[in-house]
């Protein structure tokens, strides 16, 4: 697939409130820069997103959906990210099983002294998120086109 | 079948229960339908028939709220149902009296009609028999029995009832497929493969809502479709965010409760095979978190509601490919 | 319909000179619902949050959006303005386009574009938002520690001298717990008793502390402030208010056949008995297994002995019930039980004894009087052989996988002890690794193996053979010289692992506290917030949370009676209005919210509900505010959407999503 670089996707990250939206702050701060396609809901917790979200955001036009958190043990709520990451990995599987690249979907865990993680981070998620081109399938999963 | 019946007229004139739960005779023989019977004269229709595939359980929920117990009549795979029900403290146990049937496998008669034998009028259901004599305007005709069954069937969760109070007559395994075979086949697809033949099965959707109303596990008093909690209740629109999303996240909405009952297939008017969503989650669950049967045993800890501190990671969807 | 005020800060050029303010302004005023917007240098000075008081009162706002900095630095700033303002604080969304957009930034339109999106989601969440109100809760000024070892008795002193009220309630006799069988204490050497016996006096003593020993905890109800608790004390058969603690009951008793668990079972101990002389309280307690006048209804002689006419053979366990602000947990730990080591011979032979046992046998008032002896025959050792390890690091289910992290100390200490006083003994030491982090550990153990003479062999002990001479044989290995090693010892001592009380998971299970896959009790955040439970109100002191020597159990200990002596100087709690609640309306009653949620903050009612005209009783969720932390984990386990969260609603996320991508 060629990379038409004039595609500017539209990418959401969802980041919890406690590990990795300070870790954007950081990323901001030391002055990683990453693509302005990315835009930043904060959430609570990991746990706090529901897969209806990411399924909307699609049906709305994102072209890739990215859910950062705090690394596993590290969760403010103990235990949030653990559910997070169950409910990810099967709604994940679920979207490549119907055909949806499984590129537009990620998951990563970043805590808030990783701000140069967070940058490499959407760096490396919106160039994929580019090479795949928009998103068609995700916006109706009747799958009427 | 007089057995069932003879039993039931007991119970209610004992006054052990004060209703039955069973299936209704229909104008035809495949067209059964689940209902309740008050006395000894409505139980005259009562019918327990190789058609009976509805599972009883849902409807214990409304029989749960009545006055005195309720005698209900479970398939084996019918009990999985009614213990996740009971777990989720949407049936009171207490309020049911449960009478585990025995199956031996149930018919889809649209599998008869598409064998090319049209206008029929019924079919015997002799216990445990090769072939299915198939009664037609046009005379009697034979077909084996396992090819007239339901998938469900093929892929037999055993013969055993996870919960009765007595059980009547003899059930036995039909399983004859492996229960994954075809998530397995869809997996190995190429994602253009995939994405056409959702496309080809989901356009089909009327979105009659017969799926959801019969799911044991869609049991939720107010479904999230049809409240404004998350903006997804719209009416009559072809472009709305329910319409486009419905069978993905009914299928998430019941990930790690759903029992693999089958209902939902059953009922399809259109034929989409639904159960193949609910049993992707069940195959990835089983491979990623150890086997899990929901409603095989009612204390454990649903999949969603758990986790190990090394449980893979999201990426693992990518790394396997 | 809410009328919108947008806030746009310059940050000096910080935000200004990447992102067109003016351009945001623009567009802030195209959005629906917005009625006011402007920029401003500085939106987070004085002067910046009296702009936006005068446009709350000209313009009648209702919601305030303010593009600016993170949250994470000026969110409380500007909702303290909007309060002032006389807007409720929760009607404030703050669009970060500095730290998120102008920083990482460079082209202008670019950058411009994005925190116009950003202010619209922000705009669009505060059409969702409304007025939320933190709660209150009461806070009763008193304090329970469960468990009375050196973590308790710690925690339970300084709260007291704070001027709190605390109890502690022990199951055994007599408080002391495990440091009361210890015999001398490491890196110092001094006695254990001696430093621990002046505390349990003053704990006893103490105006403001409560002891109830020989009870346990029996009910937990209620939330962080308001606790209340059933304690069950057992019956003692002896009466606390008119034993003297003369002693002679325990003397005369007829039944002296009972293992005594203080000695570790070394010895045995009569019917009626304390655990140890320096019990506190000095009363004793009617074992009514061993006792004949229970088993047979023959004897009575301790009642006929007791000149304080103490002995009461009817009493009755009792169940108090008391109501607490805070709850400790300092349960301690017990060594693991050895029955997957059968290769070392315990139980097998009586001269292979666990560390513990040894403490005993080396202490004074231990069943050998302090002399080390062999179990078996009384003889003086001449061969000692330490094994470390036992159980711990274990990478298998045998034993345990963590460190027991005291072991190799007091093998040290053991070790020098036993060179100490009898020099023409000697020991072995088989270890995997010798860890000794701590102030003046290493020192020690240098001290053992360079000034003691105590011989350290890195390598594992496959089997300890019983010998026919009565002698025990050690087969091991040495990986240092990469040999097999055999040798005759006459004792072998096990560092055995130590785990969590049993009785901790009950415990945990009442408190609604988390507890790991070991049984240690799980702390709130394991750098941060390492004495608090994730239960808000419960605390941790001690081995209960982890595996700790003496030094750091008292630390603990007194940190977390500073946690709790915070809690209980408020008067009153504030509690965070950012909850999950449940729509009664939607709810199942399914119990899946509750199984997710860390602090047990859901609880079912069964409520009479009118849904649209239909009665009928239902079991639905309800949230305990002051538990609940607002993580929103139930509120995706909820099937139907019943569950939502207060701040950050299904709705508001959702108009959030679609404001970004539309």
């Amino acid at each position: 697939m060629s990379i038409n670089n004039d595609f500017r996707p539209t990418i959401v990250a969802f980041c919890c409130n406690w590990c990795s939206y300070a870790g954007a702050d950081l990323a901001g701060s030391s002055r990683l820069a990453y693509p302005a396609d990315v835009k930043i809901i904060r959430v609570p917790c990991s746990c706090r997103v529901n897969p209806m979200f990411i399924l909307r955001a699609f049906e709305k036009g994102a072209d890739g959906v990215i859910l950062c958190g705090c690394h596993p043990g590290d969760c403010h709520y103990s235990t949030g990210n653990y559910y997070a990451r169950r409910r990810m990995t099967l709604l994940f599987s679920m979207l490549d099983y119907l055909g949806v690249e499984n590129g537009r979907t990620r998951v990563e865990w970043v805590s808030a002294a990783e701000g140069v993680k967070f940058s490499e981070t959407m760096n490396s998620f919106v160039e994929k998120v580019r090479s795949l081109g928009p998103n068609v399938r995700l916006g109706d999963l009747r799958c009427k086109n | 079948m007089q057995e069932l019946i003879n039993r039931a007229k007991a119970l209610l004139e004992s006054g052990e229960v004060a209703r039955v739960l069973g299936w209704r005779k229909g104008e035809n023989v495949w067209d059964v339908e689940p209902a309740f019977f008050n006395n000894a004269e409505e139980l005259e229709n009562f019918v327990y028939n190789g058609f009976c595939g509805a599972n009883l359980s849902k409807y214990m929920i409304e029989a749960s709220k009545l006055e005195g117990k309720t005698l209900v009549f479970l398939k084996p795979c019918d009990t999985y149902s009614f213990n996740q029900l009971t777990k989720e403290h949407r049936v009171d146990r207490e309020k049911a009296y449960i009478i585990g049937v025995g199956c031996k496998g149930k018919l889809k008669v649209e599998n008869i009609d598409a064998k090319g034998i049209l206008d029929v009028i019924g079919a015997d259901y002799p216990d445990a028999a090769e072939t299915l004599t198939v009664k037609t305007l046009y005379g009697d005709t034979e077909v084996s029995y396992k090819s007239a069954m339901l998938e469900r069937c093929h892929v037999c969760k055993g013969k055993e009832h996870m919960v009765y109070d007595e059980l009547i007559g003899e059930s036995v395994d039909t399983i004859d497929a492996d229960r994954f075979a075809e998530v397995a086949k869809i997996e190995a697809m190429s994602p253009e493969e995939k994405f056409a033949f959702f496309q080809s099965e989901l356009s089909k959707c009327i979105r009659c809502n017969a799926c959801r109303n019969v799911c044991p596990a869609c049991s939720c008093r107010k479904c999230v479709f049809d409240s404004n909690k998350f903006d997804s209740a719209q009416k009559a629109n072809t472009t709305s965010f329910e319409e486009k999303m419905f069978h993905i996240i009914r299928a998430f909405h019941v990930a790690g409760r759903c029992t693999d009952c089958g209902e939902c297939s059953r009922v399809c008017p259109q034929g989409i095979p639904l159960h193949l969503f609910n049993r992707k989650f069940i195959k990835d669950i089983n491979e990623l978190y150890g086997d899990f049967q929901a409603g095989a045993d009612i204390d454990a800890r649903g999949p969603l509601t758990n986790f190990q501190l090394d449980d893979c990671e999201p990426d693992i969807v990518t790394k396997r490919g | 319909m809410q009328r919108i005020g947008v806030f746009v800060c310059h940050c000096g050029s910080n935000i200004a000179a990447t992102v067109d303010v003016k351009k945001v302004v623009e567009m802030a005023l195209l959005e629906q619902g917005v009625v006011h917007a402007e920029d401003y240098p500085y939106m987070c000075s004085e002067a910046g949050q009296s702009r936006i008081a005068a446009a709350v009162a000209e313009k009648k706002l209702t919601g305030i959006v303010v593009c600016s900095c993170s949250p994470r630095m000026h969110e409380a700033t500007f909702r303290k303005a909007a309060e002032r303002a006389g807007i409720n604080p929760y009607m404030v969304e703050i669009a970060n386009i500095r730290e998120h957009c102008s920083w990482i930034h460079k082209d202008m339109v670019e950058a411009t574009e994005k925190a116009t999106i950003l202010m619209r989601a922000a705009v669009a969440k505060v059409h969702l938002n409304a007025p939320l109100q933190a709660g209150e809760s009461m806070v009763t000024k008193r304090a329970l520690v469960i468990g009375g070892g050196i973590a308790g008795i710690q925690t339970a002193i300084d709260i007291a001298d704070a001027g709190y009220k605390v109890d502690i309630v022990e199951k055994t006799p007599s408080i002391g717990g495990r440091m009361s069988q210890l015999d001398k204490t490491f890196p110092t050497l001094d006695c254990s008793a001696c430093i621990l016996t002046p505390k349990m006096v003053e704990a006893a003593a103490h105006e403001n502390i409560t002891i109830h020993t020989y009870s346990e905890v029996e009910k937990v109800a209620g939330f962080v402030g308001n606790f209340t608790v059933d304690i069950r004390k057992k019956a003692r058969f002896v009466d606390i208010a008119k034993c003297t603690g003369c002693g002679v009951c325990q003397e005369k008793c007829p039944s002296k056949k009972t293992p005594n668990e203080f000695n570790r079972g070394l010895n045995n101990r009569s019917a009626i008995y304390t655990p140890f002389a320096q019990a506190i309280p000095n009363v004793p307690v009617i074992d009514t297994t061993a006792c004949i006048k229970f088993k047979t209804g023959k004897c009575g002689v301790c009642e006929k002995v007791c000149q304080a006419g103490a002995i009461n053979y009817a009493q009755q366990d009792e169940i108090i019930t008391e109501n607490y602000g805070a709850i400790v947990v300092a349960t301690g730990f017990d060594t693991i039980k050895l029955d997957n080591y059968g290769e070392y011979a315990y139980g097998q032979s009586k001269d292979v004894i666990t560390s513990l046992e040894l403490e005993r046998v080396m202490n004074a008032a231990g069943p050998t009087k302090g002399h080390l002896e062999r179990l078996s025959d009384g003889k003086a050792p001449k061969e000692i052989v330490f094994i470390q390890c036992v159980g711990s690091r274990c990478s298998d289910d045998r034993g345990k996988p963590y460190c027991s992290k005291i072991c190799c100390m007091y093998t040290a200490k053991h070790a020098m002890l036993i060179r100490d006083k009898y020099p023409d003994t000697n020991v072995t030491v088989f270890y995997i690794d010798v860890r000794t982090p701590g102030k003046n550990f290493d020192e020690f153990y240098r001290r053992a193996v360079e000034d003691y003479g105590v011989n350290y062999i890195k390598g594992q002990v496959g089997k300890v053979i019983p010998q026919p001479d009565g002698s025990l044989l050690v087969q091991g290995v040495d990986l240092l010289d990469q040999k097999q090693i055999l040798k005759k010892a006459d004792m072998v001592v096990l560092a055995t692992a130590i785990e969590p009380n049993p009785d901790v998971r009950k415990i945990a299970t009442m408190l609604t506290a988390s507890i790991d896959t070991n049984n240690f009790l799980t702390e709130a955040h394991p750098k941060l917030r390492p004495v608090e439970s994730p239960t808000a109100g419960v605390f941790l002191s001690g081995v209960c949370q982890g595996p700790k020597d003496i030094p750091e159990t008292v630390a603990q200990a007194g940190a977390a009676a500073v946690k709790v002596i915070g809690l209980l100087a408020k008067d009153k709690l504030k509690t965070n209005p950012c909850t999950a609640k449940a729509d009664e309306l939607l709810c199942n009653g399914c119990s899946t919210c509750a199984n997710v949620c860390p602090y047990g903050a859901i609880s079912y009612e069964t409520k009479l509900i009118n849904d649209h005209g239909i009665r009928e009783d239902r079991r639905v969720a309800v949230v305990n505010n002051a538990l609940c932390q607002g993580c929103g984990a139930c509120t995706v386990a909820c099937p139907s959407g019943a569950m939502d969260l207060q701040g950050f609603s299904n709705r508001q996320i959702l108009a959030e999503v679609d404001a970004i991508c539309r």
